[in-house]
């Protein structure tokens, strides 16, 4: 056989190979989407890098205040990095998460912000009764129209403000230790070497 | 030729209906929430059409019962009822929620390819076909050859051998060193 018959039928083979080829790398790329990739149905927050939204959320609490844009951002009162958590009692992961928002409230000593949303008050007041209540302050927001504003379309959800006010971060459901340690503690101590 | 042009209009053909069919309308809006003006509610039917329910995310607000979908129908409605053309309605949704809220997204740098992929696709896979075409017309066609000088000195020289060894019949019975 000549030279040219040879590499005709490598050719052939190599051709023959190609689907195969394709077929393994898109079981490649999709096995690697599946196992490694990111959640698709976390939408990353349209807020990001924009102020707080301009709601006013009125107190749950007596003996605690609700929060506006005013609580955020370059007053006096807030130099440091504050925590919105999204919750409600109805809402079971919310109850999952709420020991490591205790713990990030009381250990890394950052303020944060409840916003009870879709909820009554009377089984938010006794959810947190029985949990404990590790909020700085609380909005009430029984329509769910604040978390609209806040672009909200999960339970739970956790916003990082900045010191100057501004979103830098949202994650949706509920924190895990992971998330915890990989997520929120660097940001955190990122905002507070700035 | 002629093969290349079936293949295309094929391609074509496949490929409209798929544009043309769009999913079945389900529609869940609630009685309490539609408004009164006929005109007012079609254009907030309309909209809640292109935007997608978060909760579900692959249906759009107007087909989906989730808690959310329905509080997103409301909000359509209302700010069409203060007077907001629909694409403010639209740009109120995307501020909150980013552009991943509208079923159609916008043409920017950053959705460029997913608008431009189908086209780049069919384009380059015509362009294949087309040079695939193109380089076996020579066999098909029964175009005389007319370049006998197209041989290397080697491919003579060894032509030149097998007509000295081999007699017309051994050649007829023998097997060709074809593939």
């Amino acid at each position: 056989m000549t030279q040219d018959a040879h590499r005709a039928k490598r050719n052939k083979f190599l051709l023959g190979l190609l689907p195969l080829l394709i077929f393994s790398g898109l079981i490649g790329a999709m096995g690697y989407q599946l196992l490694f990739g990111k959640d698709p149905s976390l939408i990353p927050s349209a807020l990001i890098g924009d102020p707080v939204p301009r709601v006013e959320l009125e107190a749950l609490k007596q003996d605690k205040p609700g929060f506006g844009p005013q609580d955020f951002g370059p007053t006096p009162g807030n130099d440091q990095p504050i925590l919105v958590n999204v919750f409600a009692s109805w809402c079971v992961p919310c109850r999952a998460e709420h020991p490591i928002i205790t713990a990030l409230a009381e250990e890394q000593n950052i303020p944060v912000y409840g916003l009870n949303s879709k909820d009554t008050r009377e089984a938010a007041l006794d959810w947190l009764d029985e949990l404990g209540d590790p909020y700085t302050r609380i909005g009430y927001d029984p329509t769910g129209r604040a978390g609209i504003e806040w672009g909200v379309y999960g339970y739970p959800e956790t916003f990082l403000i900045n010191p100057q006010g501004q979103v830098v971060y949202k994650y949706v459901g509920p924190i895990s230790p992971r998330i915890l340690n990989e997520e929120f503690l660097p940001r955190i101590e990122a905002l507070r070497a700035q | 030729m002629r093969n290349f042009c079936l293949i295309v209009s094929i391609l074509v053909a496949l490929a409209i209906p798929a544009s043309v069919i769009t999913a079945t309308p389900g529609f869940a809006v609630l009685p309490d929430e539609k408004l009164s003006d006929p005109n007012l509610e079609n254009r907030a039917r309309e909209i809640s059409k292109d935007i997608r329910c978060l909760v579900c995310q692959n249906q759009s607000i107007d087909d989906s019962n989730a808690d959310l979908a329905r509080d997103l129908r409301i909000i359509v409605r209302e700010r069409l009822t203060a007077g907001d053309s629909n694409q403010q309605v639209k740009d109120y949704l995307v501020a909150r929620y980013g552009d991943y809220v509208l079923l159609t997204p916008p043409l920017n740098l950053e959705t460029v390819f997913l608008w431009a992929g189908p086209f780049l696709l069919v384009a380059i896979g015509m362009v294949i076909i087309f040079l695939w075409y193109r380089n076996r017309t020579p066999e098909t066609d029964a175009t005389p050859i007319t370049n006998t000088t197209g041989l290397s000195p080697a491919e003579r020289q060894r032509l030149a051998e097998l007509m000295a060894e081999e007699s017309p019949q051994e050649r007829s019975t023998e097997k060709s060193g074809k593939m």
